[in-house]
């Protein structure tokens, strides 16, 4: 979808981006990362041809953008920056509206199209299509900009970091949104951060960039397990176990929960709970209430004399959050496993402390002959 | 909403009374007469003052006309990429013609074009071209670069980033230079009489003349006026151009 061919940016006498070559193909999120002055703005910014490459090609749909007019070609490349970039003259549904107006779509299309992208970006349209920028929250502008660039439907995306000016917490729902979004919409996304966080939690693809030169391109599973370099180590984090969790879903990870009715008998409880000693206590409509341990129902309690109740919403996580969510939410409950629960609260399976240690230590025996690893 | 009716409304109110008062002939006489009483003869004889009023207003309208249609275009010009090399010297010409007097400027004129009102709607033009320049170029140049950045991003052609984004958002700031502009000619503009332009300095450079202070005050008060009321009505013309994120935002 998106192929550049030993592309080079100079100026004066600094290379600003140095012979990089890289592929994106359809549906993929390309991050570029690196420190600031590595050059990944500055790649960006050539594929929109906001710069021109001093020498090599970039190809969007196998077309050599230079073969087109620059307006037409980043018409159909949706363009995200920071939250300023919005026109602070116009209000949202014109912000909204500003390619489709350039491409002269009907006042009608424009009108529906406005709803359709707030609520996909989780913006109510009535309340939020009259407001003017200076009205919004950090993280209610940097939706609109997003459903700004997928006004027109274009197939590829250009975020640059998009959720930089946003604060820590806004940030991660905005980039859970992205990644919702993402999977129903399938866009070619190329992706501009420093936050490595941000990068192994979205992306498909990982360019890893230092001095204008890729270091390393590849999934986030590979750069976490196989630094191509010492730079990328170092640049990855000593963390890397805890950062591999980000990658993993808990709905991939999670077994069935033992389960217990709230208003069973001891001896049902025994049933329910297998061999297992602590088991889930829910209602019959699958609502998780609460546990219990089954030593105490021995003793003669029924479940629910015996059980603990506990808030599903502080006490569980949701198949979507990463493996990551699921171990600080047990270390700060101090609990050795996790329930997983739907959006009703309904019990859906639960992650032990086991799974997650598995899925930490996955890859770290490829690791061990590593080079880099020697530096630690 | 309404706010902005009743503030046109006002100006609009304020310019009837102002058309009203300078007809007025008679009124003028017996207040000056009650003023100086010593003196035989208090209005100029030459004209009336509502002629006197509307002479100026021409000369006023012709050379600040001339400054907009040649100023905000050159302001937009040195912003350009094309025009930024010229750009230090546009705002040091155009500064010079603000610290050049406009009398100077009248006497290097009048060999070329002649007495009359030409020389003075130069004179005025060049006078009033700096907060005009200046403004629009402080307008476009405070558009912040990521909206630029957006707007070229998503595919406006140059011109379309202009008209759509960069004069929207400096219309504000350019406005307030040609107030500026209009308020100096208004007051400038009475410089003209020395050269038998007409206007209401006409009353107050003959009153200076002949020590009458009657006639220096009857031009001296409508000239006042109307720059009070100039003023006035464009800044209507500012509020009704300003971006409504910003009226909410103050």
């Amino acid at each position: 979808m998106i192929r550049l061919e030993d592309v080079t940016r100079r100026y004066g006498d600094t290379t600003a981006v140095d012979s990089l070559s890289l592929e994106v193909a359809e549906g993929e999120v390309c991050v570029l990362i690196g420190p600031s002055g590595c050059g990944k703005t500055t790649t960006l910014r050539m594929i929109n041809r906001l710069i021109e490459p001093t020498s090599g090609h970039i190809f969007v749909d196998d077309r050599d953008i230079l073969s087109m007019p620059a307006e037409e070609l980043r018409r159909g490349l949706g363009y995200v920056i920071q939250s300023i970039g919005l026109f602070p003259h116009l209000d949202v549904a014109a912000n909204i509206c500003v390619v489709p107006r350039l491409l002269g779509w009907e006042k009608s299309r424009m009108a529906k199209r406005v709803d359709e992208l707030l609520a996909l970006v989780g913006l109510d349209p009535e309340a939020y299509r009259d407001k003017y920028p200076r009205q919004l929250s950090g993280g209610e502008a940097q939706r609109v900009g997003v459903a700004r660039a997928l006004a027109a439907d274009p197939p590829v995306l250009l975020m640059d970091e998009p959720f930089g000016a946003v604060d820590p917490l806004n940030r991660e729902r905005l980039q859970s949104e992205f990644a919702r979004i993402q999977r129903e919409l399938k866009k070619t996304v190329i992706f501009v951060t420093h936050d490595i966080d941000e990068a192994i939690r979205l992306a498909d693809k990982i360019a890893i960039m230092r001095d204008g030169k890729l270091q390393q391109f590849d999934t986030p599973e590979q750069v976490l397990n196989h630094p191509a370099n010492k730079f990328v180590h170092d640049f990855v984090g000593a963390d890397r176990a805890l950062k591999r969790l980000v990658r993993v879903r808990v709905a991939d990870v999670m077994r069935s929960p033992a389960t217990v009715l709230a208003d069973s008998d001891a001896l049902t409880v025994r049933v329910g709970a297998g061999r297992r000693r602590f088991a889930y206590v829910v209602e019959p409509d699958g609502r998780l209430v609460g546990w219990v341990d089954t030593n105490e129902v021995d003793r003669g309690l029924r479940p629910v004399e015996a059980m603990t109740r506990m808030d599903p919403v502080e006490a569980s996580v949701r198949p979507d959050d990463s493996l990551r969510d699921a171990l600080s939410r047990m270390l700060g409950l101090g609990f050795r496993a996790i329930a997983v629960t739907d959006k009703h609260d309904v019990l859906l399976g639960e992650v032990t402390f086991a799974a997650v240690e598995e899925a930490m230590t996955e890859g770290d025996e490829h690791i061990s002959n590593q080079p880099a690893e020697d530096a630690e | 909403m309404s706010r902005r009716r009743i503030g046109v409304a006002a100006v609009v109110v304020a310019a009837i009374a102002f058309a009203l008062l300078v007809s007025a002939q008679g009124l003028w006489q017996s207040w000056l007469s009650a003023l100086f009483p010593k003196q035989p003869i208090v209005l100029m004889p030459r004209d009336t003052l509502a002629a006197f009023v509307l002479q100026h207003l021409v000369l006023v309208a012709v050379s600040s006309a001339l400054t907009i249609a040649v100023g905000v275009p050159l302001g937009i010009f040195v912003t350009r990429r094309s025009g930024a090399e010229f750009r230090a010297l546009v705002v040091a010409a155009t500064d010079l013609g603000q610290t050049f007097p406009p009398v100077a400027v009248l006497a290097l004129a009048m060999p070329l074009l002649g007495f009359g009102f030409w020389p003075t709607v130069m004179a005025l033009f060049i006078y009033g071209m700096f907060p005009v320049v200046s403004g629009t170029i402080a307008g476009i140049e405070s558009v912040p670069r990521a909206v630029l950045d957006a707007a070229e991003g998503m595919g406006m052609s140059p011109m379309q980033v202009l008209a759509r984004v960069e004069l929207p958002l400096a219309a504000r700031v350019i406005l307030s230079g040609v107030r500026t502009s209009v308020a100096i000619n208004i007051g400038t503009a009475t410089v003209g009489a020395a050269i038998g332009t007409g206007g209401l300095g006409v009353p107050i450079i003959g009153g200076l003349a002949v020590q009458n202070m009657a006639y220096v005050l009857e031009g001296a008060i409508p000239a006042a006026l109307l720059a009070v009321l100039a003023d006035a009505a464009l800044a209507q013309v500012e509020v009704a151009v300003t971006v409504p994120e910003a009226a909410a935002g103050a």
